[in-house]
């Protein structure tokens, strides 16, 4: 017996052990396909279960739907109504939609500009799946003209706020450390704000997701995987040794809030919900206006050039305007939540890092870390951003 | 919902008015104006899209596909003409007897096209059959329940209370596997109909459980081309709202196959709501008006050149017209609803000479152009 030969034994018998258990779940599988397990008694009605997506009118007289098969089985839809009337239309893929298979509805129907429509498909079992058609209108194509507008739009209500929020920089530096203390623990106020509001749009995304895609768990999975990556990339840093980092990191988180923000602008203009326009805009500009002192308040005691302050307010601001765009012109409620989601992630771990500067001024000052001062500042960080939103809830 | 839809109330920001001025200066600000390109492309059709040409002017209001009625084991358009006369016999005393045998069997029908409806039948289709006879006969109906629950035949008419098919009369509800005879004199003459009345009403009534039921005067009623229509609707979903609307069942059904009749020959249609779900039901012809018998019960109309007729549930009544042009002419309920969500078909109005092709075009037989014409008669040509 020679060495090498124990050295392959060894590897045959550990991956040979590894895989007994696969084998094996592969004959209890097949057998469980081929026979029923002796469960077919179990087995109930059909279930029927399908999700609709997107609802596009890309034209006059057209409405398309997408349709997502979530269910466990394949999904036939023979017939459907659009507005209590039965309808022609055309599938594709025609046929049977699969499971998690996706199919597309042309509907000829003249639609009323303004009106609002209700799309029902009709399943070969009789089960019935709406879409809601809130405002008629032409679905926005992608075109040069409202590429530049959607991209104001995000401008507007992203990159100009945080600017002009970064514009109380050189007051700020004038502030004694307790007043500058307080408007650090502000900051974490409006960011709590802002992670709370993140998680549930988030969450409001993710529970319009087919099934499949257990969108639920998913969002509090996906910001706690991108809160434990940040501080993992964190964990030997001070926030004393670099608080331009720190800086850019709020703005990090702030901007991924933002392309939320964008998201929902952009979908409620495509799906002709333009009532909120110039009132909205001017609403989520003003809400959006402390954000700029939060990410320049933890380099008040250095001399950022004034490139970065641009680049901050790109960083923090510019995914409005991409979210926008998306969210106009080629919605994808999945890539939305995970946006979302880690967005959510990257605040909380901004609110840790801010939390610990806080703490540490709150010491040097000899002050409590929860005392009136800092409290004050959470409690007016938070009012700020709720008593603002109010311009943009109806 | 849709995503959009949870997403808009979970940001609430959406619920300014649309029209309102807010609203057209922000459709201005982004230049929704509506001068986009197309940019939707074709699209393979799901299933054949039948010819527009049979749909009498009411464009993409339609199903998509055809009924399969060889595999539902009946046809609307055979049901027009398809009169249950019975095993004929004489009694003693003289009186006709009419022998019947009613099945209650659960199948899985075709409604609409490629939508699947599990009904309770009477003898495996929806309506049951048109029960026909002439007033004084004596009926013996045999009732087996060849289902899992409980069911009876409750018939509109004259009897004694043990024939009534309710729970609590006579044998009350017909157990699975049991059976029952129904036996009473057929009186009075009239439009009427037959359904269960098992518990819970509504659900064996919609479910399919409900047929004509024709007794014709001793005197008879003049010769006429004659069909029945049961004015039916689905619930598909058990929502407690019908989904699909039809006369016999099958949505549109008469409008992707027009029913042949004659340029000035009488018709007569028995007419029966046996609608679940909606209070009334109506019917109106196009480009014509009729004379309407109320349940029938009467030799002279009830209501003289009338062009909409009302029936609440349960209602029924006898419709007398004839046409004075040829061409295809549309009847539908005036409750646009119902209309547009299948109940609706069209007469093809034709010259004699062009009645053997239009037969053709309807996909029936002179069987059927024989049977249309024989029930005035009584059965009997
Ligand atoms: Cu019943």
């Amino acid at each position: 017996m020679s060495a090498p030969a124990v050295g392959g034994g060894r590897w045959a018998s550990l991956w040979g052990l590894a895989l007994v258990p696969l084998l094996l779940l592969g004959a209890v599988l097949a057998y469980l396909v081929a026979t029923g397990g002796g469960l077919k008694t179990l087995q109930g009605p059909p279930v029927e279960q399908v999700k609709v997506g997107r609802v596009t009118l890309p034209e006059r007289g057209v409405i398309q739907v997408q349709v997502i098969n979530d269910g466990p089985q394949a999904v036939t839809i023979p017939q459907v109504m659009v507005d209590d009337a039965f309808w022609s239309f055309t599938a594709r893929p025609a046929g049977a939609i699969p499971r998690l298979g996706t199919a597309t509805l042309t509907i000829p129907y003249p639609w009323v500009e303004g009106e609002a429509h209700n799309v029902a498909l009709l399943t070969s079992l009789g089960t019935v799946f709406e879409a809601e058609i809130p405002v008629a209108t032409l679905t926005p194509q992608p075109g040069r003209d409202l590429f530049v507008r959607f991209g104001l739009v995000g401008l507007y209500v992203g990159v100009v706020p945080v600017l002009l929020g970064m514009l109380w920089f050189p007051w700020m530096r004038r502030l004694s450390a307790p007043a500058m203390n307080f408007i650090l623990a502000l900051t974490v106020g409006l960011l709590v704000y802002l992670a709370v509001g993140t998680y549930l749009d988030a969450q409001a995304f993710a529970a319009a997701l087919p099934a499949f895609w257990q969108g639920t768990p998913a969002v509090l999975l996906i910001a706690l995987l991108t809160l434990g990556v940040l501080l993992a990339l964190g964990g030997k840093r001070k926030p004393e040794d670099a608080p331009l980092g720190l800086s850019y990191r709020i703005a990090t988180g702030i901007g991924l809030h933002n392309l939320g923000e964008g998201l929902a602008i952009g979908a409620a203009f495509a799906l002709g919900e333009a009532a909120l326009g110039t009132f909205l805009i001017l609403g989520f500009t003003l809400h959006n206006i402390t954000e700029g002192v939060g990410i320049v308040a933890p380099v008040v005691r250095h001399r950022p050039r004034l490139t970065q302050f641009a680049l901050l307010a790109l960083i923090a601001g510019g995914p409005a305007i991409l979210g926008t765009w998306l969210g106009g012109f080629a919605f994808n409620p999945v890539l939305a939540t995970v946006f979302l989601a880690v967005g959510v992630g990257a605040i909380v771990q901004v609110v840790w890092e801010v939390s610990r500067l806080v703490a540490r001024n709150t010491a040097a000052l000899g002050a409590p870390l929860v005392g009136w001062s800092t409290l004050g500042g959470f409690t007016v960080g938070v009012a700020l951003m709720y008593f603002t939103a109010f311009f943009v809830k109806f | 919902m849709s995503w959009w839809r949870s997403l808009l109330s979970r940001r609430d920001v959406l619920r300014v008015g649309a029209g309102g001025a807010a609203a057209l200066a922000g459709s201005a600000a982004l230049g929704q104006g509506g001068t986009h390109p197309a940019g939707h492309t074709g699209t393979a059709p799901v299933s054949p899209v039948p010819s527009t040409t049979a749909h009498a002017g009411h464009g993409n209001n339609l199903m998509v596909g055809a009924v399969n009625h060889k595999r539902n084991g009946f046809d609307p358009m055979a049901m027009l003409t398809d009169w249950d006369w019975g095993k004929v016999s004489t009694l003693p005393n003289g009186q006709t007897l009419r022998e019947y045998t009613m099945i209650a069997q659960d199948k899985e029908i075709e409604i609409a096209p490629g939508i699947f409806f599990p009904a309770w039948t009477y003898n495996g289709r929806v309506p049951g059959p048109t029960l026909r006879c002439t007033e004084g006969d004596r009926l013996r109906i045999t009732f087996i329940n060849a289902t899992i629950h409980a069911h009876t035949i409750h018939f509109h008419g004259v009897h004694s209370a043990e024939m009534d098919g309710v729970p609590g009369a006579g044998p009350g509800e017909i157990q699975p596997g049991g059976r029952f005879v129904y036996e009473f004199d057929a009186e009075p003459f009239g439009c009427h109909l037959y359904h269960c009345h098992a518990t819970s009403l509504k659900r064996h009534i919609h479910k399919g459980m409900y047929g004509a039921f024709i007794v014709d005067p001793k005197e008879g009623r003049p010769p006429a081309r004659e069909f029945v229509m049961v004015q039916n609707a689905f619930d598909t979903n058990f929502d407690g709202a019908n989904e699909i609307y039809a006369v016999n069942t099958v949505g549109f059904e008469f409008a992707r196959r027009p029913i042949p009749v004659q340029k000035g020959e009488l018709i007569r249609i028995y007419l029966i709501n046996i609608l679940e779900f909606d209070l009334i039901n109506s019917f109106h012809l196009h480009a014509n008006f009729f004379n309407y018998y109320d349940t029938g019960t009467t030799l002279e109309p009830t209501s003289r050149i009338v062009d909409t007729i009302m029936q609440a549930q349960g209602q029924r009544g006898i419709l007398e017209f004839k046409y004075k042009f040829t061409g295809n002419f549309m009847f539908h309920p005036h409750i646009s609803e119902f209309t547009e969500l299948g109940w609706m078909g069209s007469f093809q109005v034709v010259e004699p000479d062009a009645y053997p092709a239009a037969l053709k075009a309807a996909g029936v037989d002179a069987g059927w152009d024989q049977r249309s014409r024989q029930g005035a008669a009584g059965g009997r040509s």
